[in-house]
């Protein structure tokens, strides 16, 4: 049977469930959109309050321990709960699009790493209201973090654990919908650069993020059941945490950055009106940085006293990604020349973030340098480099991202005039937060300082930086009104507002639950940018008009992840009193229960009938 | 007049001098004003690095601002299609094999600066001290000339001073910007680096690894003297013992009562101890790494030390536990005593 009704009026109630139960990658987009923001707002409010603090010195704003939650918080939050689903939230509502797809791999898996993460979000925040939340850093460094006292630093390893499960289970799907569901003739190298990213992307998460998981689960036994693998006077080793820690925290730059870089080339070729100058070195950089990424995470390590010959491999192996990032960088620069450039937001972005993300390239060599390293490590240098990176790298793309491909999610286009003040907010107020930070930290300012002293000449470059961050703040509060206005008051536009190259700009605006009625045929890359060349309005198709298959909704990946969101509950308390493992029995019930279901039941989705769409298309 | 302009002259240099010397950041603290070989070696690596890598952003930066100039859209070309190129080998060639020969440029002093700071082919003929990081504070034991000291450490200028570290705790970051980049304080494994001081002087040391409440209230310093008055310093702190009648009454209260609530942690001699080595406390430059080196100060850090250091292994005392153990009056003559012990010559004004 047929479910295309007009969804345009519907009561709260049925949008909800609609919504819980989704396996529908835009809506599901969206979901990672709306939670993504809104820990995006979180970590920024965390970052204000930690730049209030630093205002002046021996300030007292906020006490050491709060200080402390609040910078862990705010780099917990920005990496795993902010830039990462927002990352996602593009990756969902593009890249099937952009290959011709109809929905990803797994839809109903799709939707479990949704939940999941939002899921493991939440638990990463409660502990701010059961009396403080982790305050070991976002690396969250042994012995520091076994020690830590409370349940913070317990919310902080059971809920990344369980957003981690999210991620990988959503980089996996990825990885199985670019490899088997494009559309005929989407070659590999006819793939968008975006689905490109989004592929190596995904394989880094792949192989990335069980480190994670592993280092999460032994400091989840030393915290919670008393071993001892990170404590040196159990025979335990600190060290351990921090490979396993950064052979994931490496790779997590890249798979944060190359989609960012994705967006990018998608942008500055759209608005240059240009094929992408050379492709296939782009492809090949791509890959290369992925690979790289692997090779060099001991360079969070230099001070750690690994000796002369590591930290040389190291700062080599490190330096060697600057080769594939400038080619990047040129090939970007070559697309814009002979171009007809269009300035708007989303190329605002794109033309901040080359100067801005070259200076944090330029300072990841000056810090892979080990020997200078010895001196930015841990200083607010490091600070200044790492926000150069990913705000002005993925940051500037994810609000690029938002201005591009908004009327492709909600048919409506974000307003310009809002959106270059937001851009002009936040990237003056960008630079004058961390340029000054480079200098503060060879000045002598360590990271992480709840306060500084007074008469060590480290007050202007602290004030300065302060004033910046409330500019940004700014900036967001203008953007959060360009959508509300925008929702409002925003006018419809059509499938391809932008004369854009790629196959998303193909299908209507916002697109219909199916995404394709027939399947599209590529000729190359850019396949509709060929087709307009040629006169033709859309692509042609490589199918006749059939039945469409599509998934069913379910509630079950929400139950799921419900029932491990309180099994959480009951393995951080537990350690107190044995009675809170009913809570891990109760939640594990739930969560493998709802997989029983899922496994035994059969489910094989329903058919959209030829019959239907034919008189949809005459209407 | 003439005159007049010159001091206008003078003036304007002097406060442009102030200006660029307070942008390098305070002396003996930042890393612009290298005072020791580490440093020094280290500059030398940024400063290599630094001028490589704007020359190659000052080349993206002309391109990227010649573009955006020259082709941006111009009125009534809303429509013009740009030829569409696919890419260019020669282009792709110079763009990879020239950032190669910068990143050698850059990676050879790296390589040989990273070995040279690990040298240890001297470790046998040096000073040789045991460094041990605490939560909040920092241990200095001088092995072979059986020292304890906290806090302030004292050196020789112009010799290379080995250091064996080792944390009781959590890691921390023993780093002192002006003589030297920093190194972890691991408590699984030793780590051993030297340190050169060019100059004498009082060099601020800081606590670069988080380590907790008061991870930014970790300060030490390193005090260099002269070769002669090092090994004055070494004597007289070798015949520290506890057991000296300080000269006023109060201080000798101060003493007595020292001895029944503080001497559990703190030593006053070259025993080992829990807490902080008192036995030059009168001669420090801070207390407690931080705060003024005044009596005022001192009282108001036993009466509530939490206050001045969130977190500090001085919470645990019994002291502090039992209310009205030691009173307000009796913090003032402990810190009578303590402020007395200077068993020598040497002191953080030596240094100059």
């Amino acid at each position: 049977m047929s479910t295309m009704v007009a969804t345009n009026k519907r009561s709260f109630g049925s949008t909800l469930w609609d919504y819980l139960t989704t396996v529908d990658h835009k809506k599901i987009a969206i979901m990672y959109l709306i939670a993504g923001g809104f820990f995006f707002i979180v970590g920024g409010l965390e970052a204000l309050a930690i730049r209030w603090q630093l205002v002046k010195p021996m300030n007292d704003f906020v006490s050491a321990g709060l200080y402390n939650e609040l910078i862990t918080m705010h780099g917990t939050t920005m990496i795993f709960l902010a830039a990462m689903p927002l990352i996602f939230a593009f990756m969902n509502a593009v890249v099937p699009l952009q290959i011709g797809a109809r929905d990803v791999a797994f839809p109903f898996l799709n939707s479990l790493g949704f939940w999941l993460f939002l899921f493991g979000g939440i638990l990463l925040n409660v502990g701010w209201i059961t009396g403080g939340a982790a305050d070991a850093g976002w690396t969250a460094y042994a012995p520091l973090s076994i020690i830590s006292p409370g349940e913070g630093v317990d919310y902080y390893v059971l809920g990344l654990q369980i957003s981690g499960a999210g991620t990988l289970i959503g980089g996996i799907n990825f990885l199985v919908t670019i490899v088997n569901m494009r559309a005929p003739g989407m070659t590999y190298m006819r793939m968008p650069l975006f689905t490109w990213t989004a592929f190596v992307a995904s394989a880094l998460i792949l192989f990335a993020f069980p480190a994670l998981t592993v280092g999460l689960f032994l400091m989840m036994f030393d915290r919670l059941f008393g071993s001892g693998f990170f404590d040196p006077n159990m025979g335990g080793n600190a060290v351990i945490w921090q490979h396993l820690f950064w052979i994931f925290g490496h790779p997590e730059v890249y798979i944060l950055a190359l989609p960012a870089f994705g967006i990018f080339s998608e942008i500055i070729s759209t608005f240059s009106k240009k094929r992408l100058f050379g492709y296939s070195a782009m492809v090949f950089a791509t890959v290369l940085i992925g690979f790289l990424g692997f090779m060099v995470w001991a360079h969070h390590m230099f001070t750690v006293g690994m000796g002369p010959a590591a930290n040389s491999i190291f700062a080599v192996a490190t330096m060697a990604i600057a080769i594939p990032t400038g080619i990047k960088i040129f090939n970007w620069l070559f697309t814009l020349w002979g171009g007809n450039i269009t300035i708007n937001t989303a190329m605002l972005y794109s033309l901040g973030f080359i100067p801005t993300f070259t200076m944090g390239g330029m300072t990841g060599v000056m810090v892979a340098a080990a020997s200078a390293d010895y001196q930015y490590h841990d200083s607010y240098f490091v600070v200044a480099h790492f926000h150069y990176v990913i705000v002005g790298g993925v940051v500037f793309a994810l609000f690029a991202a938002t201005h591009y491909w908004w009327p492709k999610m909600f048919g409506k286009i974000l307003n310009e005039t809002l959106g270059k003040i937001t851009f002009w907010l936040f990237f003056i107020g960008f630079h004058m937060t961390f340029f000054i930070q480079h200098f503060l930290g060879l000045m002598g300012m360590p990271r992480r300082y709840w306060v500084y002293l007074e008469d060590q000449n480290l007050d202007l470059g602290n004030a300065i930086s302060t004033v910046g961050a409330f500019l940004m703040g700014l900036g967001t509060i203008v953007l959060l009104y360009n959508v509300v206005i925008t929702s409002v008051k925003g006018e419809k536009v059509g499938p391809d507002p932008w004369d854009a190259r790629t196959l998303e700009w193909a299908i209507p605006s916002p697109p219909p639950f199916y995404n394709f009625k027939q399947l599209p045929l590529i000729r190359g890359l850019d396949p509709l940018w060929i087709e307009k060349t040629e006169g033709r309005s859309g692509m042609t198709p490589a199918e006749p008009i059939g039945d469409i298959h599509m998934p069913n909704n379910s509630i079950l990946p929400f139950v799921m992840s419900l029932g491990f969101f309180i099994a959480g509950f009951g393995f951080i308390y537990q350690k107190y009193d044995a009675i809170w493992l009913s809570l891990i029995f109760i939640g594990m019930g739930i969560a493998l229960g709802a997989m029983l279901t899922r496994s035994i039941k059969d489910d094989l989705g329903y058919h959209i009938h030829k019959e239907d769409l034919e008189k949809e298309a005459k209407e | 007049m003439k005159e007049w302009m010159g001091k206008i002259r003078t003036l304007s240099l002097f406060s442009l001098m102030v200006l660029l010397l307070s942008a390098c950041g305070k002396e003996n603290l930042t890393t612009f004003i290298p005072k020791g070989y580490g440093a020094e070696e280290s500059l030398n690596v940024i400063t290599i690095s630094t001028i490589v890598m704007t020359a190659v952003f000052i080349v993206v930066m002309v391109i990227f601002i010649y573009v955006v100039w020259k082709f941006r859209q111009k009125k009534g070309e809303e429509n013009v299609i740009p030829k569409q190129v696919e890419g260019n080998k020669t282009l792709e060639i110079v763009w990879t094999v020239i950032p190669i020969l910068l990143l050698i440029i850059i990676a050879v002093p790296t390589i040989l600066v990273t070995y040279d700071l690990a040298d240890q082919s001297e470790i046998d003929d040096s000073i040789t001290i045991n460094v041990t990081g605490k939560q909040f504070w920092w241990h200095f034991e001088y092995a072979n000339e059986e020292i304890q000291t906290s806090q302030d450490l004292y050196i020789p200028v112009g010799e290379k001073i080995y250091l064996k570290m080792l944390s009781s705790d959590v890691i921390h970051s023993f780093w002192v910007p002006a003589l030297s980049g920093k190194m972890d304080v691991n408590p699984d494994n030793e780590n051993t680096m030297y340190i050169q001081a060019h100059e004498e002087g009082v060099y601020w040391g800081k606590c670069a690894e988080f380590c907790g409440d008061s991870h930014s209230l970790m300060d030490f310093k390193i005090i260099a003297v002269s070769k002669e008055e090092y090994a004055q310093w070494v004597e007289d702190l070798q015949n520290v013992t506890a057991d000296v009648q300080p000269e006023t009454t109060t201080a000798q209260e101060g003493q007595a009562i020292f001895e029944q609530s503080c001497i559990g942690c703190h030593a006053i001699d070259n025993t080992p101890s829990a807490g902080p080595n008192l036995s030059n406390f009168g001669d420090r430059t801070t207390i407690a790494g931080v705060l003024e080196h005044n009596e005022e100060e001192l009282v108001e850090w036993i009466m509530d030390p939490n206050s001045k250091k969130p977190g500090n292994g001085m919470l645990g005392a019994p002291y502090l536990q039992n209310k009205g153990e030691i009173t307000q009056d009796d913090a003032e003559k402990i810190a009578e005593y303590l402020m007395q012990l200077k068993p020598s010559e040497i002191t953080p004004n030596s240094a100059q």
